[in-house]
């Protein structure tokens, strides 16, 4: 469908792309039509009629009819007029009538200044009201901690309900009620359940749906200050726009990036971030006196500790996955190979190190986000996604869509016709199978869902393998074979079969199988596809920066207690997250200096010896390898606070300090990112990821903030009428002004959207090559996955068993959540309160023989020894949790000594105290007990 | 039995329905143990193109066009359905009740064989929630053909099976629009669909499915016992058949009589239906419900039919006319559907959606002398803005706009009238319920 056709708007030509929508076709071609309902991600369905043009049967053809352009397919020589009277004045009475009873309070709506009605009520020309009858008000809803809710402005364009229903998947948010008394919300007041209900902000072309966050704190979009940057919540590494103003991260929106996030992000990575506002964040470095109390110093005086602790030898240094390639890249410089571990524990290590092989050794493609969308069979295998990357499991739900569009063609239908596909396909689905511990996320739309152990998924994927290969099956349960058949065959028939799995249940031998699967599925007829989900923001990038043999955290704490450290420097890791606590304590007992780098407090700065307070992502510059093997650069979007540093200049500073060679080219943080690229070949191209600081638009820089910033000379002026200069950023193309230029710059460098007339982020087309095309600028990051290397010669090694607990054991295998697993987002306190409390899941038989029921608690291990410092979790009983495993929060700060895949005995705890059942909190005062009015 | 007025032909004088064994003694069933297994659905469906039927529900498509559009061969593999509309919400209109209270097993073998021409396995009847009795007698009609093998597996031994179902309406004015009919059966707010894909295609589960009033359904027996050609002699003018006529308002007569297509307006209001009552005038009519565009009295010597009705600027439309007395101020009368039609609205679409309500409030202002000459027109332009198809996503607000376009032609000076103060509202009395289907405004 990509032949080309000629269009005729208002007596000019087009040669446009056949297929498509005549209002997509328009944003593409740049001109300005107004719409509310289509969105570029969700397709058409013709509800608010804004998008009218008139079409004209031919040249003869005075009168017209009108159309709705996102309900016309463009066809050869189709004439339309845009801007003639018929057309504008049914735009316009459009608009009048959506404005009937929308309230006048946009300038208390934290939707002003950046609100598609504004801007489509502008562009039609709408001004007098003819309408004097009364508004219609709706009551709002408690919507969760997130979301604000706000009826009376709905102008009922259902965009919500696509999203967060046909689009997320979710449940609890629908139209309700009929004709002009249409509202959008929950059958009763509670939080949103949906782990993308975040987009509602942005998908709402006004503000019915805003961040919660940004109405308490309010700032309009034209006097927020940002830049590009990648959200650090997982590996998938989503591109996102957080914004700030008085030195606060106000809301972080998304970044489009065609390849990765597209439209949509997740809420941990929407609202994860404010804990970059913390009052606990460290401010200033501290040296630790010897009542274990901290003196504030200032940065002249901590350089100076660190590089005579640096001095006095046997330093080594333990980075970090959750920090930049080019920070762990100078801790490794300076400490040297041998003594920098890249911040895992021996098992993370061997996991991550295994995904990343095997990514390099297949010879299929790993998938950006959005070709992971054009699968036609999926297999996931021991991941939860939803809640371990969750924007590719939002990716899996259009992915099965695909058998309806296959249908859509067959009748004639294109992708965008969206109300039409979804009637014709209903439930049928392209084949998406899961083998996991327990239920996930994703079940809802899974053709088949098998529970097992981590080490019968292994064996599950190796008999896939064998199937294929037409070998011998190895020893599984009978009740399996046919589900090996089908879905072996399954995956056979597809054209484009993805495997999804990774690390994140604590298994090599699924990580190997997978392998397996996906070298044998190779050897057919088809295109297979391989992503692997590893734990972190830059797991991926660590792995590459390191050899395999390098040490881990379990072989530097083995160094230490042999007295062969002297200092440790700590780049942005809490090493209590990492290994036992036990083992950290006692390793850091031996070694004279603990120099941890941080922006949070932590476990491990409260036990080091000088802590340096450093930059969060959004503060600083820095370049993350995500799952896709894609390196994404991420700017500061404000300077750091009081005397925080960005990680690499504490390092770079200390490391100019001890005159290191390796430093002396070493000026500018480019130099760092060019001399990581220049020394690790697998990460030779991360200089691609962004222009340089060199890089001019037109000769300018780009501007941090819209032309429209205001209060520059005010913000400060209740401390002093004198404004500061400006900061100057010395390090990136980025400005912290508003004069510049945003405009077709390369895409790792868009640091907001607007245009003229287009206030809000749907202006986005504005950027774009063609709606939902690549960025006029190109796409940002760079992947650096080479995947033409040899087929492992050797099978893997499978060393999958049947788990058979001994009597009184349970398998500890992790269930990770969306909102509590992630360190950093955890901080945050809305995040925080959808997290709630850690939790043991075990199977209903499996809390029979433990005489437990619901909410009752079981002790963890088996030291009974002393049983108030004995882990104790409360019992949540699941039925789809495979029988013999013992599924933890993973993350939490309860549940950190718990080392998944390892045997543990439970027993009930008499003295439990069963929690109160949780009271709806509710705008009024949450916990405080307030009641909505 | 009489032949020129085969689909009341079992309605009897006292109203008692039809039951199984009456209906065969009239004839029942004939028609399907004669075609069933002995003819193929593509000779059923030349039957039906060839008699010009169309459909009864208001739009007036041929039926036999209609059913062709069905796939019949290369189909995948799944489901088809023939779903019968009973939900008359149309206000004015009566006549799909009076068959089915009285005659329910007309309506099933129609169903039986309209099914087994486009080789639907399941067939649903979408009815009404207030029609109570058609409910219980259609249930009963359903068992007793399963019972004597009409229904179910193997029908009269052919290889061609047929499920039937009665679904009862949760009870909008929409869900008489066959796509959001599909929607509602689906469980799915009753809004509309886009079209395309029509229902013919992708219709409800996305299978092919085909959706017909129930009046156009209980003519298909009797076609194809009977022939095309006998068919098209029923009728006075070119639109074949007989028609179910109804008339309210202040006649002396109102009712439902099955008369040849094409009667005189003037035969059925001042024939069959007595004419005005004593001291009421007639100043004009809906034709054919409340979505179709007033007539006046220079209109009644007009055939009621498709093609004559449409080219006099209104539709044929159910063709149960609504009389528009002198004693009743006609801008009520307007504003009394416009709010009806805004009620009934599902919401999916601006113009309909907020358009009604604000048509309706301009309405309400003439009506409590707040109105202004600008108001008429708003009013013009909310007509031209709402009244076009293809402005909104369905036909609801499109229809709800034809007496308002209409009225502002036939009436124009009750609304000066109004709008200029000199509104003697002393002559207006209270309009009788225009509607016997209870709207809810």
């Amino acid at each position: 469908m990509a032949d080309r056709v000629t269009i005729h708007i208002d007596g000019k030509a087009y040669q446009v792309k056949s297929g498509e929508n005549l209002l997509q076709t328009c944003l593409s071609l740049g001109l300005d039509l107004p719409y509310f309902c289509w969105h570029p991600a969700m397709g058409s369905v013709g509800a608010c009629r804004q998008c009218a043009l008139v079409q004209y049967q031919n040249e003869e053809d005075q009168h017209g009819r009108i159309v709705m352009g996102c309900m016309t397919p463009v066809t050869d020589g189709a004439i339309f007029s845009l801007q003639g009277d018929k057309a504008s004045e049914f735009r316009e009475t459009i608009v009048e009538s959506l404005m009937l009873n929308h309230p006048h309070d946009c300038p208390v709506c934290a939707e002003g200044g950046e609100c598609h009605l504004q801007d489509m009520t502008v562009m039609t020309g709408h001004r007098d009201r003819h309408y004097r009858g009364l508004k219609n008000t709706h009551r709002n809803q408690y919507l969760g901690p997130l979301i604000h809710h706000e009826m009376n402005r709905c102008i009922t364009c259902y965009r919500c309900t696509r999203f967060y229903r046909d689009y997320a998947g979710g449940t609890d948010l629908a139209a309700m009620a009929a004709h002009d008394h249409v509202y959008f919300g929950r059958h009763q007041e509670g939080v949103l359940e949906n782990e993308f209900s975040g987009n509602l902000v942005e998908v709402c072309p006004t503000g019915v749906f805003t961040d919660k966050s940004l109405v308490n704190e309010y700032t309009r979009k034209w006097d927020l200050q940002s830049a590009p940057s990648v959200c650090t919540g997982c590996a998938v590494g989503c591109n996102t726009l957080p914004g700030e103003r008085y030195g606060k991260l106000k809301r972080v929106h998304n970044r489009y990036n065609t390849e990765v996030n597209g439209y949509f992000i997740c809420d941990r990575g929407r609202y994860g971030p404010s804990y970059v506002n913390l009052p606990e964040r460290l401010d200033y470095a501290g040296l630790r006196q010897p009542d274990g109390l901290y003196n504030a110093i200032d940065q002249s005086q901590a350089l100076q500790y660190l590089t005579e602790a640096c001095q006095k030898g046997h330093v080594a240094g333990i980075g970090s996955p959750r920090a930049s390639v080019e920070s762990n890249f100078l801790l490794r410089t300076l400490v040297g190979a041998d003594n920098f571990s890249s911040g895992f524990s021996n098992k993370e290590h061997d996991l991550v190190n295994l995904a990343l092989s095997i990514q390099q050794q297949s010879h299929v493609l790993i998938p950006s986000v959005k070709q992971i969308e054009t699968a036609d069979a999926v297999l996931i295998l021991g991941e939860d996604i939803t809640n371990t990357a969750p924007r590719i499991a939002l990716a899996l739900r259009q992915t099965v869509r695909n058998k309806a569009y296959e249908l859509g063609t067959e009748i004639g239908l294109e992708h965008w016709q969206d109300a039409a596909i979804r009637n014709l396909a209903q439930d049928q689905r392209s084949p998406l199978f899961i083998a996991a511990v327990a239920d996930t996320r994703l079940d809802d739309v899974a053709q088949q869902i098998l529970h097992m152990a981590p080490d019968d998924i292994a064996l599950f994927a190796d008999a896939l393998a064998c199937y294929i290969a037409n070998e011998k099956l190895p020893d599984i349960n009978e009740n399996l074979i046919s589900s090996v058949e089908t879905i072996a065959k399954t995956l056979l028939q597809a054209k484009r079969p993805l495997i999804v799995s990774g690390t994140s249940c604590y298994n090599a031998s699924v990580i190997s199988a997978t392998g397996k699967l996906i070298e044998k599925l190779n050897s057919e007829n088809c295109e297979p596809m391989l992503s692997m989900i590893v734990p972190e923001a830059n797991s991926l990038g660590q792995a590459m920066l390191t050899t395999r043999d390098a040490p881990t955290i379990d072989t530097l704490a083995a160094l230490a207690i042999a007295g062969k450290i002297n200092t440790l420097i700590v780049l942005e890791n809490d090493l209590y997250r990492r290994c036992h606590s036990s083992s950290i304590d006692n390793m850091l007992e031996h070694i004279d200096n603990v120099i941890v780098i941080d922006y949070v407090d932590t476990a491990t700065t409260s036990a080091s010896s000088l802590v340096l307070p450093s930059a969060t992502a959004i503060e600083s510059e820095g370049t993350l390898i995500s799952m896709e093997g894609r390196a994404q650069r991420h700017f500061p979007v404000f300077e750091p606070k009081a005397e925080r540093l960005a990680s690499w200049q504490w390092l770079l500073h200390c490391m100019k300090a001890l005159g290191r060679a390796e430093t002396e080219h070493i000026h500018y943080f480019d130099d760092v990112t060019r001399a990581c690229a220049a020394n690790i070949s697998s990460l030779e191209h991360i200089v691609n990821a962004a222009p340089s600081h060199l890089y001019r638009n037109h000769g300018v820089k780009i501007p941090r903030q819209p032309h429209r910033y205001s209060g520059r000379t005010a913000m400060r002026a209740n401390i002093s009428v004198h404004e500061p200069k400006q900061p100057v950023d010395q390090e990136s193309a980025l400005a912290y002004t508003m004069e510049g230029l945003n405009q077709s710059q390369p895409g790792a460098l868009l640091p907001y959207v607007w245009s003229p007339g287009w206030n809000s982020n749907q202006s986005l087309h504005k950027f774009q090559s063609e709606v939902s095309g690549p960025l006029k600028g190109g796409t940002a990051g760079v992947r650096l996955i080479k995947t033409d290397h040899q087929l492992l010669d050797s099978e893997p090694a499978i060393k999958s068993k049947k788990i058979t607990p001994a009597d009184g054991q349970w398998l500890l295998v992790p269930r990770h959540k969306i909102f509590g697993s992630d360190e950093l987002s955890a901080l945050s306190p809305a995040i925080a309160e959808l997290a709630g409390h850690a939790y043991i899941e075990i199977n209903p038989a499996d809390a029979q023989s433990l005489n437990v029921n619901e909410g009752d608690g079981v002790f963890i291990g088996d030291d009974h020894t002393n049983d108030s410092h004995q882990l104790s979790l409360e019992v949540h009983i699941n039925s789809n949790i495979a029988e013999g495993c013992a599924g933890f929060s993973f993350g939490f700060n309860d549940t950190l000594n718990l080392i998944p895949g390892e045997f543990v005995s439970l027993t009930k705890n008499p003295n439990w105290q069963r929690r109160q059942a949780d009271t709806i909190a509710t705008d009024g005062g949450g916990s405080n007990g307030g009641s909505y009015g | 039995m009489s032949l020129d007025k085969p689909l009341t032909r079992n309605v009897r004088e006292d109203r008692i329905p039809t039951d199984f064994s009456a209906y065969i003694t009239n004839g029942g069933y004939q028609a399907l143990q004669q075609t069933i297994g002995k003819y193929t659905p593509a000779d059923c469906l030349q039957i039906i193109k060839d008699s010009n039927l169309r459909g009864r529900g208001g739009a007036g498509f041929p039926t036999g066009m209609k059913w062709s559009f069905v796939p019949m061969e290369n189909v995948s593999p799944g489901h088809k359905y023939l779903i019968c509309n009973a939900d008359e919400m149309e206000p004015g209109t009566f006549k799909d009740r009076l068959i089915m209270e009285c005659d329910p097993h007309q309506l099933i073998e129609g169903m039986i064989l309209s099914a087994y021409t486009i080789q639907a396995d399941v067939a649903y009847i979408f009815i009404r929630s207030e029609y109570l009795l058609a409910q219980k007698l259609l249930k009963q009609a359903i068992a007793d053909c399963y019972e004597k093998g009409y229904l179910g597996k193997n029908i009269q031994g052919s290889d061609y099976s047929l499920d039937m179902y009665v679904h009862v309406s949760a009870g909008r004015y929409i869900c008489g629009e066959e796509t959001a009919l599909i929607n509602s059966l689906e469980g799915k707010r009753a809004n509309p669909r886009a079209k395309p894909p029509f229902p013919q295609v992708s219709g409800l589960w996305g299978r092919p499915t085909i959706v017909n009033n129930v009046e156009t359904l209980c003519n298909i027996s009797h076609i194809i016992e009977r022939g095309a050609d006998w068919f098209k002699s029923l009728s006075l003018t070119d639109d074949s058949g007989t028609k179910l006529y109804g008339v309210s308002g202040r006649v002396k007569n109102p009712g439902c009589w099955e008369l040849p297509m094409g009667t005189p307006i003037r035969e059925i209001i001042m024939g069959y239906a007595g004419g005005m009552e004593d001291g009421y005038q007639l100043r004009g009519f809906l034709p054919g419900g409340g979505s179709t565009d007033f007539l006046t009295e220079e209109h009644l010597d007009l055939a009621m039919d498709y093609e004559t009705i449409g080219k006099a600027g209104s539709r044929m439309g159910t063709g149960t006319m609504i009389i528009l007395d002198d004693k009743t101020c006609p801008v009520g009368f307007i504003k009394n559907l416009v709010d009806f039609f805004a009620q009934e609205s599902c919401g999916f679409c601006t113009p309909c959606r907020d358009g009604l309500p604000w048509s309706g409030q301009v309405l309400e202002d003439i009506e409590q002398g707040r109105g202004t000459n600008e108001d008429i027109a708003t009013l013009e332009r909310q007509a031209k803005f709402i009244g076009a198809i293809g402005n909104t996503h369905c036909a609801l607000a499109p229809g709800a706009m034809e007496p308002l376009i209409s009225g502002l032609k036939y009436f124009r000076e009750d609304f000066e009238q109004y709008v200029g103060g000199s509104h003697d509202s002393s002559n207006d009395s209270n309009q009788p319920n225009a509607s016997t289907t209870g709207g809810l405004s």
